[in-house]
């Protein structure tokens, strides 16, 4: 499973290589990873619904007890299908759209680690595990948004949905955290299985908050939903990809997972229910309120998330199956949907729907998906959306609370939803021909498999419902209750209500989609207090943050590196001084046990310091402090260290080299602190020093812990197969820190490369 | 930055290359006896230092082939790739491997590949500062 998961990484990192060797089939040879990856998904199928799910574990980092855990269950299995499944489609489909694009190669590189940390994230069972794909998506969608990176548009949606899924990802981790605690493990499956431990813990109500913000963010609900739309300035790959069938279903993903640990409280119905009914209803008025085909998919899509989310809210079998259909119909029309969108933007040159209109003879296959998805989106009868209508209008009906409210709600959205089916489907195929920037034609075949297989899905399903019913869906629908279900799903369920409110829904809608041109007007007129919506917080929000920013940087930041040091020094002089004086006060045995070398080594060292500070050239400072530092590298020999006599002999002549590099930089070296702060710096050069001093003399004198020399030298041969006990510690006990430290290095050098280069850059522009 | 001196550069010609196999002399002893990645590096990065003295950047760009930056790259991917190999072996990230080479009775250890990526990064860090800070010198003069 892991190799599953990781391997798409692996293949992310090999693109460049396929792209030169394959050239423009490289599209069709990546797309087999998730054509691979869902056969294999359906090969394991059986075993998971007869089993319950598939545990897979990896040690990553004993000692904290984590590890790198997945687990495959019917609801793992429902999304790790709908990923890896339109994933093939989409890559497809990408190598159409995107035909010719000099950055397709980086395209194919992104999609592919988007597509592996999706997975990652839908199996994952370790907390952690969880965490870091999670964030995996956020930054690769980061950059997927901002793929074209030149358009200024794109770089600020790009951003912006990065820092709004970003606080939620900090939020999430809180939340994880807490779980944690609360829960006393890291394993979502052994959390999940005593819910009741959750639900009745002091935590429950941060614990649930924190998590539901990581959610709510993810899946853009009310009122974080406007990131989503504003994302569409990614290419319609991406749109069809990440926002209609994956990305934004993690937070879905995420509740439902939660939902046998967390669900069924008094505060999960009544957060979730209202949440989705209202992003709900704000998304299918959105939807409406717009002409971009791309921007009204992207509002229905926030609808779809918010039916999702309130029926996870309303709890109880019959929501539970709603909400698993509604995902599974919901990802195939919307990525059909989509994907017509982008064929219609890629051949008319247009993304407007009043610019577009008749296009039915130019585009019929199009069309035909475009009409065949549209009618799944409104839910009309015989298409799987029928279905998952009825299901959510029937678990709507039995909702043990705000059923009136609720009620209302999804028939007002419906209507609506209804509307924007109507305009996405009808209006750019029918009616008089108009003049488009691009002479209209049809699509390549590259561009038309995906809507047609998902608009063709959408239409089997909707006929045999059994299909994905019987099997994938009650799993998903038990994963998600916690216990097993059982439904079958059928296409008609008589005349009831639901039928009712469907059909009433469905007249209304293409009501309003008839007289579009006049409720947009209409709703025109409120413009001014719609665009104060959430969006202008954000706004708000980051001119605040830059305004804080600059205030404490200036406040800070002053640039002078005296300044800095002083008050490291003086911090760390105040809270260390403090602590040892409170603590353990200045006890230490004075033992002189010191041989004649010694004394001479220590006299030079410290007399070289003093003399550094009262030299009067540049060049002799830099040299005395050069005696110091080869007095110290003399003390370690001294004391049998010879690497360390080695590494600080290196270090002290890379600084000689370094400082002789700088010091043609400097002004002259002259005086420039007044008598005054040479006293101050006395001060804090003297105290540190004191400090210092004194507090290796009260660790030598007390034996705090019992030391851990003793362990590495036991254990460096048998276990490291080293001599040499520092460098076994290095490479092997504690090459994690090791690996910290060879970062830190590289940081180091990228920030002396930028701040060079920029202050060069700089100069040469004025 | 230039040199005319006659000295520097006679002993230069003759100590870089020394130093370089010292250097990598250390690297690969380090286990065992006073050495190391960190070490190594120090040494060989200073090494290319004194050749960027006397004969200037261009030419111990030549010289080293690839740019310092991409030797920490290098070096990064090596010492995070150096975690996996446990991984096949069912075992936490970073656990040491360690194989025999036969005939010649070497010992070949995720360590050294660890510590082979610890000597890139030094090396590449303070060449990237040291031969930044001289090109920068160069373009303002």
């Amino acid at each position: 499973m892991q190799i599953a998961v990781l391997s798409g990484f692996v293949l992310a990192i090999l693109v460049p290589l396929i792209s030169r060797w394959c050239g423009s089939r490289t599209g069709l040879i990546l797309a087999l990873y998730p054509a691979a990856i869902a056969f294999w998904l359906v090969s394991l199928m059986p075993e998971v619904l007869q089993s319950g799910g598939i545990y897979f574990e990896q040690a990553w980092a004993p000692s904290l007890g984590l590890s790198l855990s997945f687990w495959l269950d019917g609801l793992s299995l429902l999304f790790g299908l709908l990923i890896s499944g339109i994933g093939t489609l989409i890559i497809i489909y990408a190598s159409g759209y995107l035909h010719g694009h000099p950055q397709l190669a980086r395209f194919y590189v992104l999609i592919l680690s988007f597509m592996s940390s999706m997975l990652g994230v839908v199996m994952a069972d370790g907390l952690m595990t969880l965490f870091v794909f999670w964030e995996l998506t956020s930054i690769t969608s980061y950059m997927l948004i901002g793929f074209n990176h030149e358009d200024a548009a794109a770089r600020k949606s790009a951003l912006q949905g990065l820092l709004v899924t970003f606080t939620g990802g900090l939020a999430l981790m809180s939340g994880l955290i807490m779980l944690n605690v609360a829960g006393g493990s890291w394993s979502l499956q052994t959390l999940l299985n005593d819910g009741d431990a959750l639900r009745e813990h002091a935590l429950y109500l941060p614990m649930l908050l924190c998590l539901l913000g990581g959610a709510f963010t993810k899946s853009a609900q009310f009122p974080f939903h406007f990131w989503l739309p504003n994302a569409m300035a990614a290419p319609t790959p991406v749109s069809a990809y990440l926002h209609s069938a994956t990305m934004v279903k993690a937070g879905i993903y995420l509740m439902a997972r939660l939902q046998p640990g967390l669900g069924g409280t008094e505060t999960w119905m009544t957060i979730l229910c209202i949440v989705g009914a209202i992003t709900m209803v704000v998304g299918a008025f959105l939807a409406i309120r717009f002409s971009g085909i791309k921007k009204v998919l992207a509002y229905s899509t926030v609808m779809a998330l918010g039916t999702l989310t309130m029926l996870l809210g309303i709890g109880g079998e019959a929501a539970m199956i709603a909400f698993v259909t509604f995902l599974a119909a919901h990802s195939l029309y919307k990525g059909a949907l989509f994907m017509v969108a982008g064929a219609l933007d890629h051949e008319t040159g247009t993304k407007d729907i009043d610019e577009m209109g008749g296009l039915r003879r130019a585009m019929p296959v199009t069309a035909l998906c475009a009409f065949v998805a549209a009618m799944s989106l409104g839910g009309v009868i015989p298409l799987f959306g029928f279905v998952a209508k009825e299901l959510m209008f029937e678990a709507v009906l039995d909702a043990p609370r705000y059923t009136g409210f609720l009620i209302g709600m999804s028939l007002l959205a419906s209507v609506l939803v209804v509307a924007a089916a109507g305009i996405v489907a009808l209006r750019p195929f029918f009616g008089a021909l108009k003049a488009t920037p691009k002479d209209p034609h049809e699509a390549p075949l590259s561009m038309l498999a995906g809507p047609c297989v998902l608009a063709g899905l959408s239409l089997v399903l909707g006929f045999m419902p059994w299909l994905a019913g019987d099997g994938l869906l009650n799993a998903a629908a038990s994963a998600v209750m916690g216990t097993e279900v059982a439904t079958d799903l059928y296409l008609w369920h008589g005349i009831n209500t639901a039928l009712m409110m469907s059909m009433f829904s469905l007249c209304v809608g293409l009501l309003v989609c008839w007289r579009w041109s006049g409720v947009r007007g209409a709703i025109h007129r409120f413009s001014p207090i719609l665009d104060r919506g959430p969006e202008a917080v954000y706004w708000k929000l980051m001119d605040l943050l830059v305004r804080v920013a600059e205030w404490q940087t200036r406040l800070l930041q002053s640039g002078y590196m005296r300044n800095y040091l002083i008050l490291t020094l003086l911090t760390f002089v105040g809270l260390t001084g403090y602590t040892l004086l409170v603590r353990h006060g200045p006890v230490f045995d004075l033992e002189l046990d010191v041989r004649l070398q010694e004394v001479v080594v220590a006299f030079v060292t410290a007399a070289s310091a003093i003399m550094a500070c009262m030299m009067r050239s540049r060049l002799a400072a830099v040299a005395t402090a050069g005696v110091m530092g080869f007095g110290i590298a003399l003390i370690f020999l001294l004391f049998s260290a010879p690497d360390l006599a080695i590494t600080q002999l290196l270090i002290e002549t890379l600084t000689v080299i370094l400082l002789i590099l700088v010091l043609f930089r400097m002004p002259r070296f002259s005086s420039f602190s007044t008598p005054m702060e040479r006293v101050r710096d006395m001060f804090v050069a003297v105290s540190t020093g004191v400090l210092m001093t004194l507090l290796i003399l009260t660790v030598l004198g007390q034996d705090l812990f019992t030391s851990i020399s003793e362990y590495m030298i036991e254990n460096s041969e048998p276990l490291g197969h080293g001599h040499n006990i520092v460098n076994v510690i290095l490479v092997d006990f504690r090459a994690l820190d090791t690996l910290g430290e060879i970062f830190v290095l590289s940081l180091a050098a990228i920030g002396v490369l930028a701040m060079l280069r920029l202050q060069a850059k700089e100069k040469k522009a004025s | 930055m230039k040199t005319g001196t006659l000295i520097l550069s006679v002993a230069a010609q003759m100590l870089v290359p020394l130093q370089i196999l010292f250097s990598l002399f250390l690297l690969l002893r380090g286990h065992d006896e006073p050495g190391g990645g960190f070490i190594a590096g120090l040494v060989v990065a200073g090494a290319f230092a004194m050749h960027q003295f006397v004969n200037g950047p261009e030419a111990t760009r030549r010289l080293l082939r690839v740019d310092p930056r991409d030797c920490i790259g290098f070096g990064l991917l090596l010492g995070v790739g150096s975690a996996f190999p446990a991984w096949w072996q069912g075992e936490a990230f970073l656990t040491a491997q360690w194989w025999e080479v036969p005939m010649l009775g070497l010992k070949l250890s995720t360590p050294l590949i660890f510590d082979i990526g610890v000597y890139l990064v030094v090396l590449g860090s303070v060449l990237t500062a040291v031969i930044t800070l001289t090109e920068v010198d160069k373009d303002e003069a």
